[in-house]
């Protein structure tokens, strides 16, 4: 590693105009890229992120993850976070090989900084998204052997003054949704609790209430989705990103939210999808 | 038979690329950094809204610099190239001023003993610190000569001016409104026979009440708030 050595001063100070961190470190310190090297074989078992879910609403989208990551059938943690802002506009959520998928996280939200600092202007929606798509194909080695990563990625286009939300297949394939989408173990099961509480336009407090509901039926289906913990206060990570930019909901905002979603599960049996 | 070269000698040649330097610098328009109880903050006189003379390095750390747009354009994206990677590979709170400044100093210092010409430029990396005890002003020379600074620190043609107009006015515990008026005041000042109007100010703010990247400009709009009030 040479630090601010020949190499790193070198690069930063070449009269090339490319606005991409990830070609920088690419060139500059390949180790610490996050898909640096595969060695060939099977990958060894490593944590993985489970559920995590997106869905529009009247002022933008609201992203949520569970807090579960499981190592075979071991739970390898029990606060993993997996809903990260990626810049002042969007958020991106993590399923899959947890390691790569935060690694990759972090490299997506310096890309976006550094472009906006050499720019002097934010990429749009659409571009942070392709950006990622790229990201995601590039990982695609990794994802042979089993490292697969699959973010969900939303934010608030500014330009249509609408939330927007992408997913991704484990090759860098780029879909938008208009509605809603839920990815990982358990998305499946949030994805259907989803279909019956998501509605076009639908309030934030409606929408934060859809979000924890499809994570808590997702945890009743799916051993690797991890549930609300009351007793332990381990809520989701529920976060909002509107034309105020992204905004995480503390636990005590969601503390009253997961208890009457909780209640309307055991005592009606309203709410899951068998 | 060729001619032979002309000996100038090292004392000479030194002189002249110094003088070179200093007079693209002092064609420029100058800029004020000022720290004060808010943070730091950067008053320019600059007509253009989009290219701009202070700029965002890292989260706590800012780049403001006065001569010729070309040359500090490509030392800035260096500077938010050695930040990024550091941060990355590091930590985010392992960028710090004094390195990005020792970098710019290496790099100035090579081009002016060795390239055609010296950069006719004249910079300044800011750190925010907890404080304004803590600020850090790192201003550094067309030669690659560093010195660190307190208070506030003028560049460009009528830095000299600049400096005793605020010194005047200058206290560590001024409040942003106050820093800001006593920049524009003293930046007017230089040069009374033109008119300075908002819109050919640029001013930016590291600001201490912000959480992680403290980097914020002012629009027209909020500059004219200030001092119009």
């Amino acid at each position: 590693m040479s630090d601010w050595g020949a190499d790193w001063t070198k690069a930063a100070f070449a009269p090339n105009a490319n606005p991409s961190f990830a070609d920088l470190l690419k060139n500059t310190e390949p180790t610490a890229m996050p898909h640096a090297q595969t060695p060939p074989g099977p990958a060894p078992q490593l944590p993985q992120a489970t559920t995590i879910l997106a869905l529009t609403f009247a002022d933008g989208v609201v992203m949520a993850g569970d807090r579960r990551a499981t190592e075979g059938y071991q739970i390898a943690d029990r606060y993993i976070v997996k809903v990260f802002s990626a810049d002042f506009y969007s958020a991106v959520a993590i399923a899959g090989a947890a390691g790569p998928a935060i690694d990759m996280v972090r490299l997506f939200q310096t890309e976006l900084e550094h472009y906006e600092k050499v720019e002097g202007e934010v990429l749009s929606l659409e571009g942070k998204a392709n950006k990622l798509a790229q990201m995601i194909k590039q990982n695609f080695p990794m994802a042979m052997q089993g490292l697969v990563v699959v973010p969900l990625f939303a934010g608030f286009d500014v330009r249509r003054a609408a939330g927007r939300i992408f997913r991704y297949d484990a090759v860098g394939g780029r879909y938008e949704d208009s509605s809603y989408h839920a990815t990982g173990s358990g998305g499946k099961d949030a994805r259907s609790a989803l279909r019956t509480s998501w509605f076009k336009g639908m309030p934030k407090d409606r929408a934060i209430n859809a979000a924890v509901e499809a994570l808590t039926v997702a945890s009743e289906e799916d051993v690797a989705t991890g549930g609300p913990d009351l007793a332990r206060g381990i809520f989701p990570i529920v976060a909002t990103v509107t034309a105020q930019g992204y905004e995480e909901i503390s636990d005590d905002s969601l503390r009253p939210v997961v208890a009457q979603v909780i209640e309307k599960i055991v005592h009606t049996g309203e709410g899951t999808p068998t | 038979m060729s001619p032979m070269p002309y000996y100038v000698s090292p004392e000479q040649l030194m002189k002249d690329r110094a003088d070179y330097a200093r007079k693209g610098i002092a064609r420029g328009k100058s800029i004020l950094a000022i720290e004060c109880a808010a943070g730091i903050i950067f008053v320019a006189e600059n007509p253009s809204s989009t290219l701009h003379k202070v700029s965002e390095l890292y989260d706590r750390v800012a780049f403001c610099a006065v001569g010729k747009y070309n040359e500090f354009e490509n030392l800035r994206i260096a500077g938010v190239r050695l930040a990024d990677m550091r941060g990355y590979v590091y930590g985010r709170e392992d960028v710090t001023a004094k390195a990005i400044a020792n970098a710019y100093a290496q790099a100035l210092g090579t081009i002016f003993t060795q390239e055609m010409k010296p950069y006719e430029v004249e910079l300044l990396v800011a750190n925010l610190g907890e404080d304004h005890s803590t600020d850090e002003l790192y201003h550094v020379l067309y030669d690659g000569s560093v010195s660190d600074e307190q208070g506030f620190v003028a560049m460009g043609g009528q830095a000299e001016a600049l400096a005793n107009t605020l010194a005047q006015q200058y206290e560590a515990t001024m409040n942003f409104d106050d820093a800001l008026k006593a920049g524009a005041q003293a930046l007017a000042a230089a040069d009374p026979s033109r008119p300075l109007g908002t819109q050919n100010l640029e001013v930016a703010v590291l600001d201490r009440a912000r959480p992680r990247r403290a980097f914020r400009r002012l629009d027209d709009a909020d500059v004219a708030r200030v001092l119009g009030g």
